[in-house]
């Protein structure tokens, strides 16, 4: 039995639906909404690479590549601004971001 | 055979963690899930012959980002049985959305029928197996010739990122004393000597140190 591009986009598929199910179900914690969003970036890293495989095109990787980039840099800011907010406040609940509220 | 056999553990361990990332009830196991993912999913890139990449993932996301994360929460004394609150209420109208998602997702694929046209021509070919060229050098070889300007955009948005997170978390607390070198430095003769002439059979206090950074 052999693998096709089929079988790697079903499974970023369901990585990424689980991402968005993840924000869903967590929308109070901060955290595991960052870790969601890695978990859709990671799905979308997959199918680029599945993508590059079976075209035989190396530009896909090179688009993981910045996709990778752009995710870290991501989550060092968000991290950065929880960590912040939590010293100002003492809380990462969601419903307590409301500040600039008007 | 064997490809596709690891090909459906990767696979399978990773859409298992990947659930198990959003349903842990400690934050604390949900970050080494989603480590446990990303390693399934190096694994995955392995197959598809993407080595560099593959490594990329294990040492800048599970050596750098993961371990960020696990430091944050570790750090961050919440009550996360709290946040848990309205678990329940929020799985109905995730499930939905999740399910729309998904639904959408299978449509496209069965309506495309996951064919890819061979009539495209590849920008930059992956070069044959038997060429000796390594992935991570037809990477580079790409990466730093036609993508060179993108390179270093990648590089300021790290950059950026990195001063931003400095900037977001340095905090100076000015109760705590802290060396000055520069008041160190500049500490002459003229500052930090006095010749105080005492006279036979007498006695001088000194006075108050004018100083009190330097002295002593």
């Amino acid at each position: 039995m052999t693998i096709g591009l089929g079988h790697y986009l079903v499974v970023a598929a369901c990585l990424f639906t689980l991402g968005i199910f993840g924000i869903f179900l967590n929308r109070k914690n901060v955290i595991v909404i960052l870790l969601s969003i890695e978990l859709m970036l990671l799905a979308v890293n997959i199918n680029l690479v599945a993508f590059s495989h079976f075209n035989g095109d190396l530009v896909g990787q090179i688009f993981a590549l910045f996709v990778l980039t752009v995710a870290a840099a991501e989550s060092a800011i968000g991290l950065a601004i929880m960590v912040v907010y939590f010293r100002n406040r003492g809380s990462i609940a969601v419903e307590d971001i409301n500040m600039m509220k008007g | 055979m064997a490809s596709a056999l690891f090909f459906y553990l990767f696979a399978v361990l990773a859409v298992a963690s990947g659930a198990a990332v959003i349903l842990a009830k400690n934050p604390v196991h949900a970050v080494l899930f989603l480590i446990l993912a990303f390693f399934n999913a190096a694994g995955l890139f392995v197959l598809l012959n993407a080595e560099f990449l593959a490594m990329l993932l294990v040492i800048v996301y599970v050596g750098a980002v993961a371990v960020l994360f696990l430091f944050v929460v570790m750090m961050l004394d919440v009550d996360f049985a709290q946040l848990k609150a309205g678990f329940v209420k929020n799985a109905k109208i995730g499930a939905l959305i999740g399910g729309i998602v998904l639904l959408e997702l299978i449509a496209l694929f069965g309506y495309r029928g996951l064919s890819l046209s061979p009539a495209m021509s590849p920008a930059a070919p992956i070069p044959a197996a038997d060429s000796g060229v390594t992935n991570t050098q037809a990477l580079g070889q790409l990466l730093y010739t036609q993508y060179v300007y993108f390179f270093q955009s990648a590089g300021l948005i790290l950059l950026v990122a990195m001063i931003g997170a400095i900037v977001l978390t340095l905090k100076h607390r000015s109760a705590v004393k802290r060396q000055s070198i520069a008041a160190q430095v500049a500490r002459g003769p003229a500052t930090g000597l006095e010749v105080i002439k005492v006279p036979s059979g007498g006695s001088v206090i000194p006075p108050a140190a004018k100083h009190p950074e330097v002295a002593e």
